[in-house]
């Protein structure tokens, strides 16, 4: 979402995402990802064009394209030409192999589920918390008002949305009934849902809107340092979900503009020292043990679900956030 | 056969219907076909669950609303501007036509911008109750936003074209000025204003940018009926995005031909 606190990154982001003129002297790669990521990939683009040029004497110029993570996968289906993916969710990479843009077997191509860092979901409440929220109940509440985007459209508001029935399911007598009046509670307490997660950022940091934002880990920890470490303070949850943002190379593409070798590069770089330096330094959270290790102050030990808790996403996708599922259920009249 | 009078006939209905068929027909043609695959009964399905309907039922209101606001306010300015000269006139007659220059997210973030809860107007209305952003009240602000130069444009140019004498004549005949105004200006004027609703609210329907921002976007409450249909895309249910589509283009496409109906009448 183009939104006005970050437009100078954004334009810049824009700017990158310009159609890439295929200069003959350089090579050059998109890298198709989702909405928080622009500041990661613009650091991890230089070090790895740094790295590249060193070893290869090639130059390099590698353009981002962000956005909303399903709009940008179906933007890849519907043919804009990205080596790589790097998406929010490995659902909307399955979607892409389905198609046969890349091989079925992408997440096992990489280590680590092809999910070079790791993110999780947190609350992010105004200064002083007045409204006193701890954990996943307080939400529920009377006159909380909470801020997240919209699952149908957003890859992190889906991770909201599993975090939330990952602690309803953990408590003592959970049924799916139990589950499902929880969520529905939930999303009561929901004014607005914007399209993706800078969206509700905005809403939540800059137009002053809801008492406690659900929100990407690296997101929050962004919200502090745009608008001020007083104004804001993160909540950590007593269960919240592991979510492993994916990454792939996307056949197709590469083998036909001849780009396999550099974007194979590319990705496997993310999981070099170097690269998990600068994956923490922007909020994610390392799979490298001896960067993690180093970081462990600002990433403290959470109660992570996984989605293989919610069977993968083969059966989360459709239970929970396709037509007549458990989103569009909750909504339904007379519920 | 007889020849036409006007030359050039059979050339310039030849280049529109070619450029009509290309421009207009052909996507629209597409857009028709593509959600048979569902089968007439999962179309049907697909276009009439409550929440669709609910967004319908949104979207068309909010646009006859805004359009109907627009109206009385857009005649008002059109006087104003063709019938007085004052300082700053031409400035004025600029500023009209800004929302149609303006990209509509920006209408969109500015308008969210002031009506929030902490903005300049919102935090005046808030502690009366009055919630614009992220209410279906937003939504009608947006496309009054958006509508306004529709209706302020199509009425200009007949008011320019009124005729002083009528109104001078009934003067004389010893109407009173709002008899003047009933009788004579606003009869003369009914085709214009019936045209500017019909593009104001065609606006409207199909305004997404500037209604995302300020909406809500909440489903049964604030969620458009163009939102769906991106919200479908994301799923790649481009069949159920087009079931949706063609609805709004039928529905559209009716009143837009009853309106043009009445508003032949009326002329």
């Amino acid at each position: 979402m183009p939104l006005p606190f970050l437009t100078r990154r954004i334009a810049l982001g824009a700017l990158l995402a310009a159609p890439s003129t295929r200069a003959a002297e350089a090579t050059t790669l998109l890298n198709v990802s989702y909405d928080p990521t622009r500041e990661l990939y613009r650091d991890i683009n230089k070090a790895f064009i740094a790295a590249w040029t060193a070893k290869t004497h090639e130059a390099l110029t590698i353009n981002q394209s962000h956005g909303g993570s399903g709009a940008q996968a179906r933007a890849v289906l519907d043919g804009l030409q990205a080596d790589v993916v790097t998406l929010a969710l490995a659902a909307d990479i399955d979607a892409l192999a389905k198609r046969g843009l890349l091989g079925s077997d992408w997440q096992t191509r990489l280590p680590d589920n092809a999910a070079p860092y790791t993110s999780t979901i947190v609350f992010v409440v105004r200064q002083g918390n007045p409204k006193q929220i701890h954990d996943w109940p307080d939400l529920l509440k009377p006159g909380v008002q909470v801020i997240t985007p919209n699952p149908k459209t957003s890859g992190g508001a889906r991770w909201n949305f599993l975090a939330a029935l990952a602690w309803a399911k953990r408590q003592p007598g959970a049924t799916d009934a139990s589950v499902e009046s929880f969520i529905q509670a939930l999303f009561r307490q929901v004014p607005v849902l914007d399209t993706g997660a800078r969206g509700a950022t905005t809403s939540f940091a800059q137009r002053g809107l809801g008492d406690v934002l659900l929100a990407w880990e690296n997101e929050a920890f962004l919200v502090r340092k745009e608008f001020g470490e007083t104004d804001f303070a993160i909540v950590l949850p007593s269960v919240s979900v592991l979510a492993e943002p994916p990454v792939a190379v996307v056949d197709r593409v590469v083998d036909k503009r001849g780009t396999r070798q550099v974007a194979e590069a590319y990705l496997r770089f993310l999981y070099t020292p170097e690269a998990q330096e600068i994956a923490a330094r922007n909020f994610y959270r390392p799979r490298d043990p001896a960067v993690a290790a180093r970081y462990a102050s600002v990433f403290p030990a959470l109660t992570l679900a996984t989605i293989q808790d919610f069977g993968g996403w083969d059966k989360a996708q459709p239970a929970y956030f396709a037509d007549g599922g458990l989103f569009d259920r909750i909504y339904a009249p007379g519920k | 056969m007889t020849r036409s009078a006007l030359p050039g006939f059979g050339l310039t209905l030849g280049v529109t219907v070619t450029w009509l068929s290309l421009i207009v027909l052909l996507p629209l043609a597409a857009l028709a076909l593509r959600p048979w695959e569902l089968g007439i009964a999962g179309v049907w399905q697909s276009v009439t669950e409550p929440r669709v309907l609910a967004a319908l039922r949104l979207s068309f209101g909010a646009a006859a609303l805004a359009a109907a606001v627009n109206v009385p306010l857009g005649l008002l300015i059109a006087w104003v501007m063709v019938r007085y000269r004052f300082p700053g006139r031409s400035l004025a007659d600029a500023l009209i036509d800004i929302p149609l220059a303006l990209p509509t997210a920006v209408a969109g973030i500015s308008l969210t911008a002031l009506f929030a809860p902490k903005g300049w107007l919102g935090a005046w209305l808030a502690p009366i109750g009055i919630q614009v952003a992220y209410t279906p009240l937003g939504i009608l602000v947006a496309l009054i936003f958006v509508g306004l130069p529709f209706v302020v444009r199509t009425l200009e140019p007949v008011i320019l074209d009124l005729p002083a004498d009528a109104e001078e004549a009934a003067a004389v005949l010893g109407a009173t000025r709002p008899q003047t105004l009933c009788r004579i200006v606003l009869p003369a004027l009914a085709p214009a204003l019936l045209g500017g609703f019909g593009a104001a609210f065609a606006r409207g329907v199909g305004e997404y940018g500037s209604v995302i921002f300020i909406a809500g976007n909440r489903p049964m409450v604030s969620e458009i009926a163009p939102l769906l249909i991106v919200i479908r895309l994301e799923q790649l249910n481009y069949a159920g995005a087009a079931a949706l589509g063609l609805v709004m283009l039928v529905v559209s496409f009716g009143l837009l031909l009853g309106l043009n109906r009445l508003h032949r009448r009326a002329a």
